[in-house]
């Protein structure tokens, strides 16, 4: 398992993928951060990370889709997958490898804005006073959504051999368990049925961990909404063997 | 016995790609496995190795069970799929590095330096694998099936595409190895059988046609290996 993992690594660190994803992320986020109009930290005037965690969980659809995409589908394009399960290496040890290995690349994108966080505590007046319990929960939050888009990601990966549908089918259904599901929540004829539509979308939780309040349920949600989708992803590997 | 195979059955809707056949390898032997396109010599191979599992009946390779103990297996058995898949990103020690830590290579190093030179891929080594012609490619195929020092070899098409020369130079690098392990090789050639194994598994339509060694094969039916091949499997196209 450890071998594949590193194996997936270097061909990230190869590939210009985990600069490209690491740069963009920073550049994106800093933008929303500090230069546009409107609500960046200066028109604010808190010293507060709140506009990055908002938008960081769409820009992060769009660049979990784009590390996931070519994980499983290439190598069933290539045919090297039929090489992998014929190793002594059971199915699931393939794709928590495949799992971790993008989450690995994502979760040091997401620290690499620790410079954000620290800039912001300088800003703070007096220096270092900032809501130390809600960053620290929204960056907790941004990492287990990214675990959550990572194993729609690899999922999407499974079921084609083509990279461009792969990361189409991961940017939409992330898009609709993120955002369109709360969205119905705000539907006012959908009333409580929309409300309990919106507990099962993934900002409802992500939503609750930023506010700094580290609940059970949401933890047990996002893990429960990985390993699902996760399980799909050996569905569709085994699904060879019907 | 190294390969042992028993009403072995796979059923793709109603098609039977492969229809209760029983065969075995005896340790050390080559073997050619031979049919035409389709007739279940690649879906036979990939039960052995794993891939799938039959829909129904089985076997063991070296005595372990190919279903049950499918993992087991894979540490034994060698094997290049059809195409031979490769990284073409990768470079050829990098490949084989890696391809050796997830076979459980303990000495990983000697592992790759012992299967490089088997394949005579030295001068190639530092390569990309994108960069090379298709006769090494198809020996980095055969390196990456050789690096746990396997007892049993299951190679599929071994030397399709390749040009004369390196269809001979193959057959010697098979021929070598075929001392030591046991060999199942598929082809459609009849050539490449005749220069290389001892027996011969014909298949058609998922059905095995003919199982017997190559001299006492030639010797009832009089005539080439050609002519054998599409004389059997003409006639079970009749039927």
């Amino acid at each position: 398992m450890w071998t594949l993992y590193k194996k997936e690594i270097r061909s990230f660190l190869g590939s210009l993928i985990a600069y490209i994803v690491m740069g963009v992320y920073l550049i994106l986020t800093g933008l929303f951060l500090w230069f546009v109009d409107g609500n960046n930290v200066f028109d604010l005037g808190i010293a507060s990370l709140q506009v990055m965690f908002d938008i960081a969980p769409y820009i992060l659809i769009f660049l979990v889709s784009a590390v996931t995409m070519r994980s499983i589908s290439d190598e069933k394009r290539l045919g090297t997958l039929e090489i992998l399960t014929t190793k002594p290496i059971t199915d699931a040890a393939i794709i928590l490898s495949k799992f971790f290995a993008s989450l690995t690349l994502i979760l040091f994108a997401l620290l690499l804005t620790s410079v954000y966080a620290y800039t912001i505590s300088q800003l703070a007046n007096p220096v270092g006073n900032v809501d130390m319990g809600s960053m620290l929960g929204s960056y907790l939050g941004l990492l287990l959504l990214a675990a959550c888009y990572t194993a729609i990601g690899l999922f999407s990966s499974s079921i084609t051999d083509n990279q461009i549908v792969a990361l189409l089918t991961s940017m939409v259904i992330s898009f609709f368990f993120y955002a369109v599901l709360s969205m119905l929540g705000d539907v006012s004829w959908l009333d409580s049925i929309g409300r309990s539509l919106a507990w099962f979308g993934l900002e409802f939780h992500y939503d609750s961990i930023s506010r700094g309040v580290v609940d059970t349920r949401d933890i047990v949600f996002f893990g429960g909404f990985t390993a699902i989708f996760l399980g799909c992803t050996q569905l569709v590997f085994e699904s060879r063997k019907w | 016995m190294s390969i042992q195979v028993i009403q072995l059955t796979k059923t793709y809707g109603k098609q039977q790609a492969v229809d209760h056949i029983d065969f075995h390898v005896a340790t050390g032997e080559i073997v050619g496995f031979l049919g035409p396109n389709g007739a279940g010599k690649s879906t036979t191979m990939k039960m052995i190795t794993g891939f799938i599992p039959p829909s129904s009946g089985g076997g063991s390779v070296c005595g372990i069970d190919m279903v049950e103990n499918s993992l087991e297996v894979r540490k034994i058995v060698g094997y290049l799929p059809e195409n031979n898949p490769l990284y073409p990103e990768m470079y050829i020690k990098e490949y084989l590095t890696f391809m050796a830590g997830l076979s459980g290579v303990s000495d990983v190093k000697k592992a790759v330096t012992d299967a490089i030179a088997l394949t005579r891929l030295g001068p190639e080594q530092h390569k990309k694998i994108g960069q090379l012609s298709k006769g090494y490619r198809q020996r980095v195929g055969l390196a990456q099936a050789l690096l746990h020092n396997p007892k049993v070899l299951i190679l599929d098409e071994p030397t399709s595409g390749l040009d004369p020369i390196q269809v001979a130079e193959m057959r010697n690098v098979i021929t070598d190895l075929g001392k030591e392990k046991t060999v199942m090789l598929s082809t459609h050639i009849m050539q490449e059988v005749e220069a290389m194994c001892e027996r011969v598994i014909m298949i058609n339509k998922g059905k095995i046609v003919a199982n017997e060694m190559l001299t006492s094969l030639k010797e009832r039916h009089k005539g080439s290996l050609e002519d054998i091949f599409k004389q059997l499997t003409h006639h079970v196209d009749l039927i």
